[in-house]
């Protein structure tokens, strides 16, 4: 590779407190415009802020999630520019003495684990939303004053997918805190990336882009992809490369530049004298950090030193928090001492079953119990994996118990031998070829007749069995 | 004798006793108001002579029983106009009280309809910079009330207001209230909430009251002090009864007094009015001494620094977006600039763009940053004398009132007339004003006593005995 791409991204995260980030408004979201509002988050004149403690304290939360150091002194600075959005044309943010600094994030890939810096998160104020109308421009103050953390990243991603991963291991453990919805659709969670291209083995940096209005995951990786060609080519041509934003026009897929650095704004950052320099107490770190959920690599790493899962499997299981929990709760009451099992009806049809429903697996309407008995019977071998599939199916959404319909469906498995033997001559009558092709020793053959057999019972005859039967059938004869 | 002429005590145990109503209260300050103001202009937003004013009273009765109180123009009053005396502000109607507002209410106070002239915005020395025009100095109605409280102080010298509250940032209550001739108190700062204060600068703003007498400033002072959630910078330390300091002696208190407030450009008969009013505080028994608060140079410029760069981003919000004027324009830039151009006075434009530059990349390190370290200085000088000394006194004002028209040409020089109030707001002590003579020209000359941080009881105590040991409380201005 001749060039290496160097990507930082900078996340916007909406907090989900009940209220406001310096007012008790409510936070709700989809209210009728104006109606979560009061002088605070209005900027009415005379009107101050005081700070939610809720969003200090998941705000510390997220930063020990990611091993960041919390500072003991932290104050809020005032960002100043105009724009009807933004009430008080100041948005109270954080400059020099942000809430924590120093973390990171691992990404874990087969090639192994790569650890991404945080250079800082900190605590800031969301804006209003503006809806344009021909004629005229009307503001929604609803959204403005909901908290936020701004995540930034050190430049230590080098390619858009491991953009793309990292955005996912971090809404991953964002979720396991509890602390956002982190919904890019709702806009819980906004990202911008900065993006730069440099000669393999150089030490500076090269011209950085900055690029918004991705919408998506998936967004940012293209706009990434788009513009390490783009800026390839400029780079190939000795064009000379202007630092500036370009915004990500998904339709067209393309990025379109916006405005050149040159006029880059000057926010004139002070320290917000209406907000006193906060001091965090230790003691509350150590208290929050105690009260840690269990995070996603934490998790996995317990379910395979517990239960013997493989890591694939595991990755799988925690990439949701409320799917791991059902799957724990799963594993967990599944009676048999060895869990792969469970595991693998887990991972493999029920995941599947999920995925056809366009659903998570915690969202699925199936009772645990249900399931693990289901999966008992196929241990058991009172009925084939095949058929236990079609029960499953059926079991989603309904309230009869799996025995119900495995009887009512006629699913049990036939493994009685003289049930077993007519259909088995009948397919040893019809298949002359593969018969003899056994014979001569091509094991293949009789998993085809096998397969045979399971077609004319419907899927309902023990496969194990039939093949017993087939293969001492036709080395007796 | 009118109503009116009363002080806020006499007049609360008068109505305690059922003696009069505060209706007959409000008929006075209104007959008072139809006498005095078309020359004082105290007061704003006026309706024409033939129409009556309305008058609400408070239902409820606490201790104030509907007594009514006058408010500068920059505290938000619901539903009564509150502009800052600017054009920006034209027509906004709060939402919401002012916690002071509130508690004034809750002891059973009438607001009073009128609002008190001020210079725009609080920016201003002299309140010639009111978009209404200046108010006129009850004792020579060609001079300057002072500012930026100029209004309030010059209604209760005109006996049109019985008590007022006004708000100060860098003397805007005790200036006026020396030129006035009458009782101004800046509290400390975080003892009064700011909630419903429109913000001048932010780490130095704070309401007090403005009174005829010293009594009057103890009551007013404990019913608006207090801690509040709804702001981050209050304190939460209790209030105590500040009548209980009125104890009329000052027996060995040890009091200090200023070199550097004594140097040149002072008025010379403002200088002569002050040593003597020393001189009866060391009758009275007090220990006076040379004490030296070496930093003063640094306080004039320093405060112009830190006040204009809060000011210039509080001021930020009044963009013709959600309230007051908006001028008509073409698009969103041209709305922001025009409403702004047209709806602001010169001499908040100036003190925007000074603020603003303060600010700026690459002056911020030179400029605000540094004016921060020096605040600190300045505070760490008034620390150091409070470890020896009860208080400090000083003069309010270099001179006293001075022309209306004579320094609005001349910034700087108006400016440096804050020069003995200033270093009281950088170190957030509280300080009181009170008269103390008049000059050959009949104008009157306040003496400053200042204090440690929440002290306001020696402020009290100090203030009063002088107070009752002389009659300058008692004179009334003509006219």
């Amino acid at each position: 590779m001749k060039y290496q791409t160097v990507i930082g991204l900078e996340v916007h995260l909406q907090l989900n407190t009940k209220t406001k980030a310096f007012c008790g408004c409510s936070t709700d979201f989809g209210k009728a415009p104006n109606s979560n509002v009061c002088p605070v988050c209005l900027g009415l004149p005379g009107s101050l802020p005081v700070y939610n403690r809720e969003a200090l304290n998941s705000a510390i939360k997220l930063a020990l999630a990611f091993d960041c150091q919390i500072q003991e002194h932290t104050k809020f600075d005032r960002k100043n520019y105009f724009y009807p959005d933004l009430p008080k044309n100041y948005q109270i943010s954080q400059f020099d003495l942000p809430l924590s600094k120093n973390g990171y994030l691992d990404l874990y890939s087969q090639d192994g684990i790569k650890r991404i810096g945080i250079t800082r998160i900190h605590l800031e104020e969301d804006a209003g939303k503006l809806i344009h109308e021909p004629g005229a421009s009307l503001v929604d103050f609803n959204r403005t004053g909901i908290p936020l953390l701004e995540i930034v990243s050190e430049p230590d991603l080098n390619s858009p997918q491991e953009a793309f991963d990292y955005l996912t291991s971090l809404k991953n453990i964002i979720e396991y805190l509890d602390v956002s919805d982190c919904d890019m659709e709702k806009g819980s969670l906004r990202c911008d990336a900065n993006i730069s291209l440099r000669l393999a083995g150089a030490k500076e940096l090269g011209v950085k882009t900055e690029l918004k209005n991705m919408n998506s995951f998936k967004g940012v990786k293209d706009a990434l992809t788009f513009e390490v060609a783009r800026q390839t080519q400029l780079l190939e041509t000795d064009e000379k490369m202007i630092q500036e934003t370009r915004l990500w026009d998904a339709e067209n897929g393309q990025t379109v530049s916006m405005r050149t650095k040159e006029g880059a704004k000057d926010y004139r950052y002070f320290p917000d004298p209406d907000l006193t320099v906060f001091v965090i107490d230790p003691a509350t770190v150590a208290e929050i950090k105690a009260r840690l959920p269990e995070l996603p690599q934490e998790k996995m790493d317990r379910l395979i030193k517990e239960y013997g899962l493989t890591e694939y499997d595991a990755k799988i299981l925690v990439s949701s928090k409320k799917d791991a929990k059902f799957a724990e709760d799963c594993i967990r009451d599944y009676p048999g001492k060895d869990k792969k099992e469970i595991v693998n009806w887990l991972i493999g049809p029920l995941l599947s079953e999920a995925n056809m429903r366009n659903m998570q697996l915690h969202e699925l309407k199936l009772e645990r119990k249900e399931l693990i008995n289901l999966v008992g019977f196929v241990q058991k071998q009172e009925i084939s994996h095949l058929s236990a599939k079609n029960v499953l199916n059926q079991l989603i959404g309904s309230s009869r118990s799996a025995g119900d319909l495995i009887r009512e469906g006629n699913f049990a498995q036939i493994s009685d031998t003289q049930a077993l033997n007519g259909i088995i001559e009948t397919v040893i009558q019809e298949n002359e070829k593969s018969v003899n092709d056994f014979k001569s020793g091509k094991t293949n053959a009789l998993m085809y007749l096998v397969g045979q057999v399971m077609k004319k019972s419907s899927g309902k005859a023990n496969p194990k069995v039939v093949g017993q039967l087939i293969s001492r059938r036709l080395t007796d004869v | 004798m009118e109503l009116n002429q009363f002080t806020a005590q006499e007049l609360l145990e008068k109505l305690k006793a059922r003696q009069i109503s505060s209706g007959e209260i409000l008929e006075s300050l209104y007959a008072r108001i139809k006498e005095t103001d078309s020359q004082v202009k105290a007061y704003v937003r006026k309706r024409p002579e033939n129409k009556d004013i309305p008058i609400s009273l408070n239902e409820e009765k606490g201790m104030l029983n509907g007594f009514p109180i006058t408010v500068k123009d920059n505290i938000c009053t619901e539903g009564l106009a509150t502009e800052c005396c600017s054009k920006i502000l034209q027509g906004f109607l709060p939402p919401y009280d002012a916690t002071v507002i509130r508690k004034i209410k809750q002891n059973g106070g009438t607001i009073f309809p009128l609002k008190a002239n001020m210079d725009e915005f609080a920016f201003g020395s002299s309140t010639e910079n009111s978009f209404f025009g200046p108010t006129h100095n009850p004792w020579g109605l060609d001079y300057v009330p002072g500012g930026s409280s100029g209004g309030s102080a010059a209604a209760v010298a005109a006996s049109s207001a019985i008590w007022a509250l006004g708000s100060d940032t860098g003397g805007s209550i005790r200036q006026p209230a020396s030129f006035c001739g009458v009782v101004g108190l800046k509290p400390t700062y975080g003892r009064v909430s700011r909630y419903g204060l429109i913000a001048f600068a932010s780490s130095l703003d704070q309401i007090g009251p403005i009174t005829k007498n010293v009594r009057d400033a103890a009551i007013l002072t404990g019913i608006i002090s207090g801690y509040d959630p709804k702001d981050s910078t209050s304190v939460n330390l209790p209030v105590p009864d500040y009548t209980q300091s009125l104890t009329g002696e000052i027996k060995g208190l040890k009091i200090g007094i200023p070199k550097e407030y004594f140097v040149e450009g002072m008025d010379p008969e403002v200088k002569e009015i002050i040593e003597e009013a020393i001189n009866k505080l060391k009758n009275l028994g007090g220990f006076t001494s040379q004490v030296s608060l070496p930093h003063t140079e640094y306080a004039v410029p320093v405060y112009y620094i830190i006040a204009t760069a809060e000011a210039s981003s509080n001021l930020a919000r009044f963009d013709g977006v959600q309230y007051g004027y908006r001028a008509p324009s073409n698009n969103l830039i041209e709305m922001y600039k025009l409403t702004r151009a047209e709806g602001f006075g010169q001499e908040a434009k100036r003190r925007i763009i000074l603020g603003t530059f303060a600010l700026s990349h690459g002056y911020y390190d030179a400029y605000y940053l540094r004016a921060l370290k020096v605040r600190t200085l300045i505070k760490q000088d008034f620390d150091r004398v409070f470890n020896d000394f009860d208080c400090i006194v000083t003069p309010t004002s270099p001179t006293s009132a001075f022309k209306i028209g004579e320094r609005s040409q001349d910034p700087l020089k108006m400016y440096l007339s804050d020069i003995y109030t200033i270093s009281v707001n950088l170190a957030g002590i509280p300080a009181i004003s009170i008269p103390c003579g008049f000059t050959k020209k009949g104008l009157p000359v306040g003496l400053q006593i200042m204090a440690k941080p929440f002290n306001e009881e020696m402020l009290f105590r100090v203030a009063h005995t002088f107070e009752q040991n002389t009659e300058w409380h008692k004179l009334k201005a003509k006219l």
